[in-house]
């Protein structure tokens, strides 16, 4: 899943600083799971923005909030449809495709980023995300034991590991594993190290250039609400 | 005809040494020109160092063609970190030209670990990558698989890690590197000879020169900085004890001390090819190194 930390809170209200009347926008898949920007962040943003402007003598925005299933369909927009018009500005607490399917949908409304979108991981205990894949659009986690070296390697090599490795951490981030460590042990366990073994040759960072477009229409029902 | 006067060197049977020169950060060079004039004649190759440590510096080429303009002979060290396959090409190209023939291919350490941590890291290629580059560009092709018009060859170094906590991985790249046409290797640092020796056993097999990587300390607290913070440096706690042990002022001279005579042993026990002195920016205590280690001048050169 897609993975967020919501805008510190005064980069936030120097976002919406020239608008007046605001929509919260939150989403209910991904940045609700990772506590970004679900329906829960929203209603507390919500509030904490009023209180901040009723404490600073300045009562210049007046805000909404609502929160869609998906804010990176366009189909699960359209229930603003009338709400929009009266606004100033879209806070949106979706990822970065959602802020932008906001903004198509919505051609002359401002649209507003209330989150940084970080990354695409796991939860690897409640409350800490991982990264897990970097998207690069050519999987070899075959050859890596399902370990991604792109993702979780900070260099992101290919052929083994680099000589920062020390206690099986990484010498870019002392609490992060080393990818290769873990890697070289999983493929032991796996009797395949013959796979790491074998020279990779440099990467291709054209398998799907950018910006990246995937055009699949096998399997979709046309007039099905597909999601 | 060997590639470089360094290839040479590596096909005689005689104990290498080599050193590193770190570029300055800025345009007074006269402190490098200075490190490169007084180590020209002392060693049988100078590293020049690319932004060691991540940390931003005059050029490792550009210290290469100072190298070469006093008289030495240099080892371009080249990482990956900082540039992508067409500007390492167009840079072997250069060095080439200029008449710089000994490429040592690194990774290069993280940006986290520099003075430009906001910058994008590169790692367009690894140093296996790198070293199956430059042999591919010897074969009279680029990376894109284009014919070049004049090919360059380079006498070709890596780098590995003997004292690594876990070696199994660095030995699997270590092979690795070997496959792809390393011909010579300075080893990161080394302070433990049962651990070279131990290395050597395994490595002997290969057809390669290894130098092993001599860092100086210059104290305790050094060593310990250095366990936590620099990549590919693990000092035995018994080093940093003797270190330790010293009254203040004189852990350099004790530094010097043990490097000389780990320097001493591999000699003797003809355990390696030679030795590469790592002073960290205090080149010019490496005659004396030399000296204590009994490889000064007329001994060895």
């Amino acid at each position: 899943m897609i993975v967020a930390e919501q805008k510190p809170f005064q980069e936030i209200r120097g976002l919406i600083a020239s608008y007046e009347k605001i929509l919260v926008l939150g989403c209910g898949t991904c940045m609700t799971v990772c506590g970004a920007g679900g329906e829960k962040e929203v209603s507390l943003l919500h509030g904490a923005l009023r209180i901040a402007q009723a404490r600073g003598g300045d009562e210049s925005h007046s805000f909404l909030e609502y929160t869609v299933k998906r804010q990176c369909d366009s189909e699960f927009l359209d229930v603003l449809e009338d709400r929009v018009k009266e606004l100033d500005a879209i806070l949106s607490l979706g990822c970065g495709v959602g802020v932008q399917t906001v903004a198509a949908r919505f051609p002359d409304t401002p649209v507003l980023p209330g989150v940084n979108t970080t990354f695409m991981g796991a939860a690897e205990e409640l409350g800490v995300w991982d990264e897990r894949c970097a998207a690069c659009g050519d999987c070899r986690l075959a050859e890596t034991a399902g370990i991604c070296p792109i993702t979780r390697c900070a260099k992101g090599i290919l052929n083994g590991p680099c000589a920062g490795s020390k206690n099986g951490k990484c010498e870019a981030n002392k609490d992060m594993d080393c990818a290769w460590t873990l890697i070289y042990k999983r493929l032991e366990r796996l009797g395949q190290l013959e796979k790491m073994r074998r020279y990779y040759p440099p990467r291709n960072f054209r398998t799907i250039p950018r910006p990246r477009r995937i055009t699949s229409k096998a399997g979709i029902e046309l007039g099905g609400a597909n999601g | 005809m060997a590639k470089s006067l360094f290839e040479e060197k590596l096909n005689s049977d005689r104990f290498l040494v080599t050193t590193e020169v770190g570029p300055p950060k800025g345009v007074d060079i006269s402190e490098m020109v200075h490190h490169i004039e007084l180590l020209k004649d002392k060693v049988d190759a100078i590293n020049i160092t690319d932004h060691q440590s991540s940390v931003m510096r005059f050029p490792s080429l550009g210290g290469c063609l100072l190298v070469k303009e006093h008289g030495g002979e240099p080892i371009l060290q080249m990482t990956t970190r900082d540039r992508n396959r067409l500007a390492l090409q167009a840079d072997l190209l250069l060095a080439y030209s200029q008449g710089i023939r000994n490429v040592l291919c690194l990774t290069g350490d993280s940006i986290d670990v520099g003075d430009h941590k906001e910058a994008r890291p590169v790692f367009d290629l690894d140093s296996v990558q790198l070293i199956v580059t430059v042999r591919t560009m010897e074969s009279g092709k680029d990376l894109g698989g284009t014919d070049l018009k004049g090919a360059p060859e380079f006498c070709i170094g890596a780098s590995v890690h003997p004292a690594a906590d876990f070696i199994e991985p660095q030995l699997i790249k270590f092979e690795k590197k070997v496959a792809a046409g390393a011909q010579f290797f300075q080893t990161q640092g080394v302070f433990n000879f049962d651990t070279l020796r131990r290395f050597m056993q395994y490595a002997r097999q290969f057809d390669v020169k290894i130098l092993a990587g001599i860092i100086v300390l210059a104290s305790a607290r050094m060593a310990q900085y250095m366990n936590d913070n620099v990549p590919g440096v693990i000092v035995p706690q018994a080093v940093i004890d003797e270190l330790a042990g010293v009254e203040k002022g004189k852990g350099l001279q004790k530094g010097i001390e043990i490097a000389a005579g780990l320097i001493k042993t591999i000699k003797e026990a003809n355990v390696c090819h030679g030795v590469h002195i790592m002073a960290v920016g205090r080149e010019s205590i490496v005659p004396e190194i030399l000296e204590a280690a009994g490889l000064g001048i007329g001994a060895h050169v």
